[in-house]
């Protein structure tokens, strides 16, 4: 005769899963290569890896099963030959792809396939049309959020749902259109009868411009107002132009866009729960922000 | 989106100092010289390259400006020729050379320059909205 199954797991059993936080968070390459080659104590980055303590201990405390983490591929896994505007990573495992220096020296990625395949379901039936990757290499625009996240543990302490956001090819998605992706996503997420504890994080940005006499953009008002309106009046973001965000946060800044699915997936009521704004790391202001669902 | 709302993004886009957009045109004009730069993602590539520069480079579609300004390192004029810094960066990384190099470099100053600049806060946005307003 079978065991019956403990009150315990028989709670779990009924419960759906749940989203229960919304990080933004940079995901600049050289924080990743700090952490790799033991650099974080050094005067240059002790402003930013101080600070992360905090953020670690909020993310803990959630008990995350699975992060979906939202970031835009940089020439690693699609290029110019093939560029899906989102992309979801249904994989039991992804590779940290080779940029160029050979894959950063971190654990593997390991996948919810089930979970991904019934986001992808939901929001394709949901009428967004996510491709969907069976293989994917993830680069630093993955990588870097979970060191920033989880320091260098032995292996990623969740499982990992990428969605990978074309934001280099012009046009990249409108804000708005991120925005409602992000709330298909909190709609399939709740349809999925497991207990599982979500967490959803937005990468790229803050201001920065990589390229051209501008390089070195940085627009530090108009960072403090996005995370601020993330918060308290999020509209003004979710229907920003993208002409605006490149003029005012920097060619490369327009991945703030991808925040926006966090965002949506999210409720309406956040609290904010830990930030750390920071100029600069390499070329770019550095920005992480942590969000809690208001009980509505 | 209709075409003259495209037209007038393009000049506001144009408008914007120092900053090339991957627009549509842009890609198709690049898009030799941007999978070039992708092709260095692979070990076996990146030999091949540092074997005969030029010579890797004939496998590929580029004009022959495109192929000088690879040669010469000459990261803004690779933009300027349809290139989008995340693809004209491999070229930086197989050099061994930083994003703040490469920044100074299209910028006109050094690396320790470039550096000093975001560590005081980045370039400010500041009269590099637009290339109208600096013209005043």
């Amino acid at each position: 005769m079978e065991d019956a199954p403990s009150l315990e797991t028989d709670q779990r059993k009924n419960k759906m899963a749940k989203i229960v936080g919304g990080i933004g968070c940079s995901h600049v390459p050289a924080v990743g290569a700090a952490s790799d080659f033991g650099k974080t104590k050094d005067g240059y980055w002790t402003p930013l890896f101080d600070a992360l303590p905090e953020a670690r201990a909020w993310i803990g405390g959630l008990k995350p099963d699975v992060v979906i983490l939202v970031y835009n591929d940089h020439a690693s896994a699609f290029s110019l030959e093939l560029i899906p505007t989102f992309a979801i990573g249904t994989a039991e495992l992804f590779k940290p792809a080779d940029e160029g220096y050979g894959p950063r020296n971190v654990p593997d990625v390991h996948g919810h396939s089930a979970l991904a395949w019934h986001i992808a379901e939901s929001c394709i039936m949901d009428e967004f049309d996510l491709t969907i990757a069976n293989h994917m290499d993830v680069d630093h625009g993955c990588t870097v959020p979970l060191t920033v996240f989880f320091d260098q543990p032995e292996a990623w302490p969740v499982k990992v749902i990428p969605v990978c956001v074309n934001v280099i090819q012009f046009p990249p998605p409108t804000a708005n259109r991120c925005f409602n992706l992000g709330q298909a996503i909190q709609r399939a997420v709740e349809s999925f009868p497991e207990d599982l504890r979500v967490v959803v994080a937005g990468t790229g940005g803050m201001s920065h411009q990589l390229q051209g006499e501008r390089a070195g953009v940085v627009n530090t008002e108009f960072d403090l107002t996005y995370l601020d309106n993330l918060v308290y009046n999020n509209e003004l973001n979710r229907t920003m132009s993208h002409l605006e965000f490149i003029r005012e946060a920097g060619s490369e800044g327009i991945e703030m866009v991808m925040w926006q699915i966090m965002r949506g997936a999210l409720n309406s009521e956040v609290e904010e729960k830990f930030r750390k704004y920071h100029v600069a790391s390499s070329n770019t202001a550095f920005g992480i922000i942590c969000l809690e669902n208001k009980e509505e | 989106m209709t075409f003259e709302e495209k037209t007038a993004l393009r000049k506001a886009f144009n408008d914007i100092p120092g900053t090339y957009v991957l627009t549509p045109e842009h890609s198709q004009k690049g898009y030799a010289l941007n999978m070039f730069c992708m092709s260095l993602n692979k070990e076996e590539n990146r030999s091949l390259f540092s074997e005969d520069e030029a010579e890797y480079l004939n496998r590929f579609d580029l004009s022959e400006e495109q192929k000088e300004a690879v040669l010469s390192r000459d990261y803004l004029r690779c933009l300027q020729l349809g290139g989008n810094i995340y693809y004209v960066f491999k070229i930086a990384i197989f050099d061994r050379r930083s994003m703040q190099y490469v920044g100074g470099k299209m910028s006109g100053v050094t690396e320790e320059e470039f550096r000093d600049m975001m560590l005081s806060g980045g370039r400010s946005i500041i009269g590099n909205r637009s290339k109208k307003e600096q013209n005043g």
